[in-house]
């Protein structure tokens, strides 16, 4: 499919940091090809190499591997980019602490090797995949999405990754699976936030069928051409780019056909602030939060117009022609 | 010569000085973080709680201890207490909402955080006003009465912090406590009088009524 460029008025097209960023990746990939390092291995079915030993030269940072035969880019925004660092430093992943910085801090013990993902419920297939044979079968692609969070801050990510419709199809799901329930790894020994009730652990998230099977929704398994640090959500996480982020699920251990609305983690803790949809809607305002407007990070001020399904509109809108988005959001 | 103890109070005056100043520096070269925003805001309403607790804290100490001397400083402690509240407030209205008015007055009707937010810096605002020796002086006895709004204040910010945030863990409860303590010492005081060091000045009527022709 065809993912539409956008254009906004307020969009500087060139911005050097970023440019750079993207050079050095694509510098480093083309090394790292010659260094036979199809190893990136896990993710694109060779294996053997040390991968860390290719480090230095690539500018990989501990627990980081690189992707490559990444498909071109396919945008879908072409404003710009946060870098690297920002979007490693400032997350929202509370089985690591409920502050900022805390993931950055504190995920770095995560075992994410091996790494197992149980697929099951209504389908023809059920299967429990190590993380490498459930990728390997498919082209990863990059994408460049905006993440609206529900807190009314935002980013631009290029993120690695492969359609959701894939894997999904892949375990032949039966008519009956009208939502796929995902859930994140659980074990406070190494996630050091699920020792505190903040939510019910393991971390749940949900969508309806249409939603996982729509083209926008990816697995990422990487951004900035180079698999994910635990903190973005290693090994593989979801991504719906016209959701707030809380449901973009991170560190998935399971993808479980269902045939009813499952609960979701934020939507358990406080049914009033976060419903199962929470589809990017400015008109809906919810007690905690305006929606009207987003601060696009690191920017200072909150006066960037937050769009309807973040922007995404054209792509989604079609999917809840006859939901009521102000009951159901 | 100074004796050492003036040189307190402009001692303290700088201290205060030091977390806007770092924040600005911080500002100037962009080192507060990916959210600068965020951080202003959340260092200025923090610092605004610490001082409005630290002038809380003057009274028991002074009954605990004996320490009368610290009452010198409540008045500088309650007016940066009122200082960082205006420049938390000021980010809410610059950084967060962009001057839009209608935005705020929304918010303040139906965002519960903000309203006691708002509530908290409101009552702060003629206690700063009548803190001057000629307010003082021409209050009386009211002024007494009208700088227990302070209580109020300091609940309001309490439930500002604690509501604010998605989940209450962590940092908001700690001070919530910490104020549940500050508080608490007065409730006890006012309802069991004896509780009340001798140490420091009289703490109540009865007790001075009992020591015949030692006020007019």
């Amino acid at each position: 499919m065809i993912i539409k460029t956008r254009r906004r008025s307020d969009v500087r097209p060139s911005d050097i940091t970023d440019e750079a960023v993207y050079l050095r990746r694509r510098e480093f990939m083309g090394l790292a090809g010659g260094l036979a390092l199809a190893a990136a291995g896990p993710l694109v079915g060779a294996c053997g190499a040390d991968l860390m030993s290719a480090g230095p030269a690539g500018g990989l940072l501990e627990g980081q591997s690189p992707l490559n035969d990444v498909k071109p880019r396919v945008v879908a925004t072409d404003e710009k980019q946060n870098t690297f660092e920002e979007i490693a430093s400032y997350n929202n992943f509370y089985e690591f602490g409920t502050g900022k910085g805390d993931p950055a801090r504190y995920a770095g013990r995560l075992k994410t090797s091996p790494w197992k993902v149980k697929i099951d419920g209504h389908c023809a297939k059920p299967a429990e995949y190590l993380l490498e044979d459930l990728i390997k079968p498919f082209e990863l692609e990059e994408r460049i999405y905006r993440l609206r969070c529900v807190e009314a801050w935002s980013m631009v990510i290029p993120w690695v990754g492969i359609p959701l419709s894939s894997i999904l199809k892949r375990a032949e799901p039966l008519a009956k699976a009208t939502f796929v329930r995902f859930t994140t790894l659980l074990r406070p020994s190494e996630m050091p936030g699920q020792n505190d009730s903040v939510l019910e652990w393991p971390y749940r998230e949900g969508l309806r069928m249409d939603e996982a099977m729509h083209p926008l929704t990816i697995v990422a398994v990487g951004l900035y051409g180079k698999t994910l640090l635990n903190q973005n959500g290693a090994p593989l996480r979801l991504v719906v780019p016209w959701k707030y982020g809380f449901k973009s699920i991170k560190s998935i251990v399971r993808i479980e056909f269902v045939d009813r609305m499952p609960d979701t983690s934020w939507a358990m803790q406080n049914p009033s602030w976060y419903g199962f949809y929470s589809n990017v809607n400015p008109n809906v305002n919810p007690v905690r939060w305006d929606q009207r407007r987003e601060r696009r990070l690191p920017g200072l001020f909150q006066n960037h117009p937050t769009q309807m399904f973040n922007g995404y509109g054209d792509q989604v809108a079609s999917m809840y022609a006859n939901l009521d988005l102000k009951r159901y959001y | 010569m100074i004796r050492p103890v003036t040189l307190v109070k402009p001692v303290l005056f700088v201290a205060a000085l030091v977390p806007v100043g770092l924040l600005a520096n911080g500002l100037v070269n962009g080192n507060l973080g990916v959210n600068p925003a965020e951080t202003l805001q959340v260092e200025t309403g923090i610092w605004a709680l610490r001082f409005l607790f630290a002038s809380l804290a003057i009274t028991p100490l002074r009954r605990l201890f004996g320490w009368n001397r610290l009452v010198q400083y409540r008045r500088m402690l309650g007016l940066f207490a009122f200082f960082y509240a205006s420049l938390h407030l000021l980010t809410y209205i610059v950084l967060d909402r962009y001057f839009d008015l209608s935005g705020i007055v929304e918010d303040i009707a139906e965002r519960p955080f903000i309203t006691f937010g708002m509530l908290a810096f409101a009552l702060m605002i003629p206690l700063a006003l009548t803190s001057t020796k000629g307010w003082i002086r021409r209050l009386g006895r009211k002024w007494q009465l009208l700088h227990r709004l302070v209580y109020f204040s300091a609940i309001a910010a309490s439930l500002h912090f604690v509501w604010k945030v998605k989940v209450a863990i962590g940092e908001p409860v700690y001070y919530a406590a910490i104020l549940a303590v500050l508080l608490g010492f007065r409730v006890v005081w006012r309802f069991r009088p004896a509780a009340a060091s001798k140490r420091g000045r009289p703490a109540v009527p009865s007790r001075q009524v009992t020591t015949p022709g030692n006020h007019g």
